[in-house]
């Protein structure tokens, strides 16, 4: 008989899953506001994904072009996100940005200066000026690492190498959750008065990813089985620049920093196709001769950006097209070239880790070849749905921030808004927790029948005489996401993937893990299939139902953006009979004064940082 | 695809053994491909730590016939077709089970060393920093812990003085906040004390191992030791502080 009092239990006043940068900036405000913290994290602290992050943090701070301001990075995040983003996330955005930055140089953060020896920011794709704080090519790491060091002088208890299974609740509310030390496999159970969840996306569903291994949609899949509501999961970006070849690195990002710094794309014919493909919204600010776009690399205030430097959303599909018209790269991808138009040296100072990443694993030397690139599944604008302003779900005592939130990004993220959503919402959410306990200061119960449930079925895994190996699951799974729920999706496609999805989940329920529960790969593989058929499942329906493209959502069969789309989110959550429902839900009207500078030209909003 | 045969060692602490793997390789593989197809194809629960399968995270230290690498920036082609290639745990660390190690004690000294400091902004709200002073501490900010350097360190390595010097990773942590050109906080004491300047003695195996190419030796540890050395045996300034007093 399985005895809970016999389990490990750990209590907290609050408890954040994840320690990238959403989690560990959590982890910090819920530390400074006196609350008793705790952070759960799969991998070992400073390994999580921020680390993979690479081109930088966008915030106005106006150190390089004066005329940058929160109004026209609020504009950009609503017109890169086709609209669909939540008014009220992308304006707490745009406006705390810039002291999220300033803070974390605080913490002892050394981002590459400017000539005044002001923080430097960098060109990215969809932001007017130049905006994104960066180290190098590294920024991501120098994010993770300072905040880790903040963090082991605040107070925090970390947990590593623990992955959490499934959450409890008290009648509505948030009690804790089981989770396993993968470590001894043991369970332990953790108490709170309130959850965060930082716990990233779920690019591990497919085939190509820059994603690793903990990318699988965690904490929108306990999130969804604990009554929250998933938002936005149709929009999956897509990241122009993956690696393509050797096989084996196929996937891994590119950072969109190559082409801030110049890069350009060229077919096999040796031409810059990206001039074919700029969507009439952008036309007025993007330069549509080469000429143009040179004056602009050498810093031509008055003239417009390059084409490879639209929306992650149009350069992605701009390549496939390519390639589909048969004027791709050797090895099916487009060539990536910032050799022809940078220095050695200054590719070597400004781009190190991708001259680095070439030159190993590619046998590639960048300052003098040009790169292969192709489309990798890179980022969810979807995930769990959140208020606003406390970043609650609706379930109480839960909250989500980072990748796992849906919101700020709409139907498309900006490249640089990422890390910048890390530590505004990473901060909110550690704000809102503490509201949410001096409300609710008692502990809440845990159900010993629920513990046993989620502990049960997890070790059934292991006791099971024989059955399905994990593996063949998700790489079938990862084919059929990458088949059938990828860049260009139709109704067809789309109801076949969530067919055999079906299937697949079936066979998942009979997935057996051989040997012990000590540090076992294969047991932890099968404990993840769950929740990467929920966000799958979610995903590919909410496609379906979306009849119109937008953003990182392209529909074959429903050709551009449709005005009647532009009025609803889609929504999913779990119905009272376990089955998943998907629905529309309406935006409301849109916030006069915000609605105002979104859609104001540029001239009009430079220079008013008020 | 040709075959690919790997030998791992597979245990825990109270022992193990090499297991053979044979599995079919692709082009440009990396030795922590070979690891997974091995743990798909034969061995579910073979443990292995990894994230970012681009040498950027430092998850998947250890060690590669014999020499400290990690096994996703490890290609393959760099040994000859008939090579048998041989994957170990760490050795300086307990091992948990097969290449995974106990890395804790690393986040402890990390834990010892005080926290980052900072000047006063200007009176506009800023910190003005030069390139020039920037670069410097970005070089030692490139790391990525994946702790080779401690691994190969002999000090810890072979003499075990774990509670004596906090090891090559950690020196350019110190290395990295004292020449931060915003910390004022003074941890010159404490490196001769605590974290062990004394016990480097420059042999650059570290450096050697390094992943990330920093020059951890010269321009981390080395200029620490110099530090200590001005402070503590430099006999003018040793007659000054008789005189006057201070540190």
């Amino acid at each position: 008989m399985l005895d809970i009092n016999e389990i490990q239990t750990i209590t907290h006043d609050v408890i954040v899953v994840g320690a990238g940068g959403a989690g560990l900036r959590a982890a910090i405000e819920c530390s400074r506001q006196g609350l008793d913290c705790g952070v759960v994290c799969k991998s070992l602290l400073g390994k999580a994904h921020t680390v993979m992050a690479e081109g930088g943090a966008a915030a106005a701070l106006g150190n390089v072009d004066s005329r940058d301001n929160w109004k026209i990075h609020f504009r950009d995040t609503m017109r890169g996100g086709k609209f669909l983003n939540q008014w009220r996330m992308a304006e707490l955005h745009a406006k705390q940005a810039p002291d999220r930055i300033r803070e974390l140089e605080e913490w002892g953060a050394v981002f590459d200066r400017t000539k005044d020896g002001l923080i430097a920011q960098r060109n990215f794709g969809g932001h007017r000026y130049p905006r994104l704080a960066h180290t190098g090519d590294r920024t991501g790491l120098e994010l993770i690492r300072t905040l880790q060091d903040k963090g082991v002088h605040s107070g925090l208890s970390v947990h590593m190498e623990c992955t959490v299974l499934d959450l409890l609740k008290d009648g509505d509310r948030i009690a804790g959750m089981v989770g396993y030390w993968r470590e001894t496999g043991r369970f332990v159970i953790f108490r709170a008065k309130a959850i965060i969840f930082a716990t990233g996306g779920g690019g591990k569903g497919w085939r190509i990813t820059s994603n690793s291994w903990e990318y699988t949609g965690d904490g929108q899949g306990m999130a969804y089985r604990a009554g929250a509501e998933l938002m936005d999961m149709e929009f999956c970006q897509f990241h122009p620049t993956g690696m393509v070849w050797p096989p084996s690195v196929r996937g891994i990002l590119v950072t969109e920093g190559v082409r801030g710094e110049g890069g350009i794309l060229k077919n096999s014919e040796g031409k810059r196709f990206m001039y074919n493909y700029i969507p009439d919204r952008f036309k007025a600010e993007t330069a549509d001769t080469e000429e143009e776009a040179a004056r602009w690399l050498a810093g031509d205030k008055n003239a417009r950006r390059p084409p490879e430097l639209l929306t992650r959303d149009v350069v992605a599909r701009a390549i496939v097209q390519e390639v589909k018209a048969g004027r791709g790269s050797t090895n099916g991808g487009a060539y990536l070239d910032i050799g022809s138009q940078r220095p050695a040296e200054y590719i070597k100072k400004k781009l190190p880790s991708m001259y680095h990443q070439f030159k190993e694993l590619a046998e590639v030397d960048i300052t003098k070849e040009p790169m292969q690139v192709g489309p990798t599944f890179h980022y969810m604008m979807g995930g769990i749905r959140v208020d606003a302003d406390s970043q609650m779900t609706k379930v109480p005592g839960l909250f989500a921030c980072g990748e796992c939130a849906a919101g700020l990004h709409g139907a498309n993220r900006l490249g640089g808004n990422s890390l910048s959503d890390l530590l505004v919402f990473g901060r909110l959410a550690g704000v809102g927790a503490k509201e949410f306990i001096d409300a609710n200061s008692d502990l809440p119960a845990v159900d010993h029948e629920q513990a046993k449930r989620i502990i049960r079925s997890a070790t059934d895994i292991l006791n099971r005489e024989d059955g399905e190996n994990p593996y063949v699951i998700h790489e079938a799974l990862r084919d059929v996401n990458q088949d059938c729920v990828g860049i260009y999706r139709t109704a067809e496609g789309l109801a076949e993937g969530v067919e055999k999805q079906r299937e697949l989940a079936a066979r998942a329920k009979n997935v057996k893990a051989y040997g012990t529960s000590q540090y076992n790969a294969g047991w932890h593989e099968a404990l993840d299939l769950p929740n990467l058929f929920c966000i799958s499942e979610a995903i590919a329906r909410s496609a379906l139902m979306r009849e119109e493209s937008r953003g990182g959502h392209t529909r074959v069969d429903f050709e551009g953006e449709r005005a009647e789309w532009s009025k609803v989110n889609i929504i999913c959550y779990q119905g009272d009979n376990g089955e998943m429902i998907v629905e529309k839900v309406e935006r409301g009207p849109e916030p006069e004064h915000l609605s105002k500078i979104a859609r104001a030209t540029l001239e009009e909003l430079e220079g008013s940082n008020a | 695809m040709p075959n690919r045969t790997i030998r791992v060692w597979r245990g825990n602490q109270e022992g193990g053994k090499f297991e053979e793997y044979t599995v079919e390789v692709g082009e440009g593989v990396v030795v922590l491909d070979v690891i997974h197809l091995a743990q798909a194809e034969h061995a579910n629960d073979l443990a292995v730590r990894w994230n970012c399968k681009a040498g950027k995270c430092g998850s998947c230290s250890m060690e590669i016939n014999g020499k400290p690498k990690l096994g996703c920036m490890t290609r393959v082609s760099d040994y000859g077709p008939d090579e048998v290639i041989t994957v170990q745990p760490m050795k300086t660390f307990p091992v948990i089970k097969d290449l995974v190690t106990d890395v804790s004690w690393n986040y402890r000294q990390n834990e010892r060393i005080k926290p980052f400091t900072p000047r006063p902004r200007d009176a506009d709200g800023q910190w003005r920093m030069t390139t020039e002073d920037v670069e410097r501490v970005q070089e030692f900010r490139k790391c990525i812990e994946c702790f080779l350097c401690q691994n190969t360190c002999h000090v810890l390595r072979d003499h075990d003085k774990r509670d004596q010097f906090v090891g090559p990773r950690f020196m350019i942590r110190l290395a990295q906040l004292d020449m931060h050109p915003l910390d004022v906080e003074d941890r010159i004491p404490a490196a001769k004390e605590e974290y062990g300047t004394g016990y480097c003695n420059i042999t650059r195996c570290c450096t050697e191992v390094c992943p990330e190419h920093i020059n951890i030796t010269d321009n981390g540890i080395i200029p620490m030791k110099e530090r200590v050395v001005d402070r503590y045996y430099d006999p003018i300034a040793m007659i000054a502080r008789k005189l006057f007093g201070g540190k």
